[in-house]
């Protein structure tokens, strides 16, 4: 059992309490993942920017001298903004993957949760409250965003084995259930030279997604293609840059409940994380359909 | 006409207050307000009362009911009426996944659509969805009665028992073992009958029946192909 929440903004001026809403919403799915939490949001994209969303057990050390040294390293101008044990560079776009590269040998200790134009994510071990705490996740702003809460089966209860994951640029992924076959992918995806970090089966499904991605298929495309190739229970939800989607097992034993009204597409594993969204006694609320590829996208 | 609203009372506090009523009780009407998704509304009822859940309910809603009336005016989350014995509940909008599992008796009544393994193993239970049905319903039914006036999705009757499925749309597929039957006067008896209990203005004749092979009852190498 896992909680999954997804926020999907079409009114502009509900921007400024994403945060506050999507924390709501997870927290409601504390019971459903007590073990660790996370958040992916994508906020402003400031234009020129990569950002990396990092992580380090010894924040404190990693990130003291970090901006200047990474700065002096690329030649590039870096800014480093800290949250808790995550923190955001921002670098000029075009350095992420040489920065991937650097971090590693100046701070071998340190993870890169995401990179992209506009993904920040964070995620820790502990109650989702506690978590959102931290990251002081209610004052975010952005255009969507995607939460979990993971009650942990097929990898253990660590900052790494939290989702959402991300194997591609602003792209990521949630999932609530278990993949049967994902050691078979984790395999063959890192011989195509897709980066995988964790033991954890989701991350082979992001994995497995950025690869359909890399090789010319849309997102719905590499949705349908899970469908094929993953085995395994799944409810998936994924977000991108410009928009959000979902898709379920044709089994569908993992719930999922949908919202949608003129101002927001919601998502969540269950309607009690809908109640508190504005209008939603006069929301369209459906259950989303097995094996069957769902996509918003601004 | 008693109230117990969710926002300022527990839902435990409902559910004593609720299996607290016995035959004689007096205070036969209740309703519940702000349900908010709760799971595990208004369970374990035994006594002739109406309880009217006001919103949307989340898992198990009216579970192990028996006599009682509970009627939902929104949506209800997994397992609504799993396992009744008797009563009715009655659910104004779609019913998610495994709706009125296990049921022994009584009547269940969806008015919108329920979603996957509706009536999985039933047994007694009547159920009328007046929408579709999603895939893997009444897998393994045993017996009782379920009534579908929309379409029915995927592997509909799987390993099915004695339960009849009435289906007014259309059948994505069958199960392994179940099978369109002949619809006899008796069976338009059974039917005509629950769709006056529940509400429901259809025609009788407007429905087929699905039943049982019965290939799969003790295992027969012969029938190895049914599986």
């Amino acid at each position: 059992m896992c909680g999954i929440v997804g926020l999907f903004l079409k009114d502009k001026s509900l921007e400024p309490k994403l945060g506050a809403m999507l924390t709501d919403m997870l927290v409601t799915m504390t019971d459903r993942g007590p073990d660790s939490a996370g958040i992916a949001i994508y906020g402003d994209s400031a234009s020129g920017h990569a950002k990396l969303t990092i992580q380090s057990d010894q924040a404190d050390a990693d990130f003291a001298t970090l901006a200047d040294d990474l700065s002096s390293a690329l030649g590039v101008p870096v800014s480093l903004h800290r949250k808790d044990t995550h923190a955001v560079l921002a670098l000029p776009v075009g350095k992420a993957t040489a920065a991937r590269a650097t971090l590693a040998e100046l701070r071998p200790g340190l993870r890169v949760m995401s990179d992209g134009e506009s993904i920040e994510i964070y995620k820790e071990v502990g109650l989702p409250k506690d978590v959102a705490r931290r990251f002081d996740l209610s004052a975010m702003t952005g255009s969507h965003g995607i939460g979990h809460t993971r009650m942990a089966t097929e990898s253990a209860v660590t900052t790494q084995g939290a989702h959402p994951f991300s194997t591609g640029a602003d792209q990521c992924l949630v999932h609530n259930g278990s993949l049967s076959n994902h050691n078979n992918w984790r395999r063959k995806l890192k011989r195509e030279g897709i980066r995988i970090d964790s033991m954890n089966d989701t991350e082979v499904g992001a994995a497995y997604l950025t690869w359909k991605m890399q090789n010319g298929a849309t997102l719905g495309e590499a949705l349908e293609g899970a469908l094929d190739d993953l085995d395994g229970f799944f409810t998936f939800v994924v977000g991108t840059k410009d928009g959000f989607g979902v898709v379920r097992d044709p089994i569908a034993c993992k719930p999922a409940v949908m919202a949608e009204t003129d101002q927001y597409v919601a998502f969540g594993s269950e309607y009690r994380a809908l109640v508190n969204l504005p209008g939603i006694e006069t929301a369209r609320v459906w259950e989303p359909e097995p094996a069957t590829v769902y996509f918003w996208s601004h | 006409m008693q109230t117990i609203d969710l926002a300022t009372q527990s839902l435990r506090d409902l559910n004593v207050t609720l299996q607290a009523q016995k035959d004689q009780t007096n205070a036969t009407s209740w309703q519940v307000l702000n349900p908010r998704g709760a799971h595990a509304i208004a369970v374990g009822l035994d006594a002739p009362i109406e309880v009217t859940v006001r919103g949307s309910t989340g898992y198990y809603c009216a579970g192990m009911n028996k006599q009682a009336t509970v009627h939902v005016t929104g949506s209800a989350g997994p397992g609504v009426a799993e396992n009744m014995m008797s009563g009715t509940v009655i659910i104004e909008g779609d019913a998610s996944q495994y709706a009125g599992a296990t049921g022994r008796g009584g009547l269940l009544v969806i008015k919108g659509n329920a979603s996957s393994r509706c009536g999985i193993s039933m047994k007694g239970i009547d159920i009328v969805v007046q929408g579709n049905i999603g895939h893997m319903s009444a897998f393994m039914g045993q017996a009782g009665n379920l009534v579908v006036c929309g379409d029915a999705g995927d592997a509909l009757g799987d390993s099915l028992y004695e339960a009849r499925l009435f289906v007014r749309g259309s059948v994505k597929s069958l199960g392994a073992d179940c099978i369109e039957k002949e619809m006899r006067p008796e069976h338009l008896e059974i039917l005509r009958n629950l769709l006056e209990r529940a509400g429901v203005d259809a025609k009788p004749e407007e429905f087929r029946r699905y039943g049982s092979a019965r290939r799969l009852y003790n295992f027969d190498v012969d029938n190895a192909a049914a599986y």
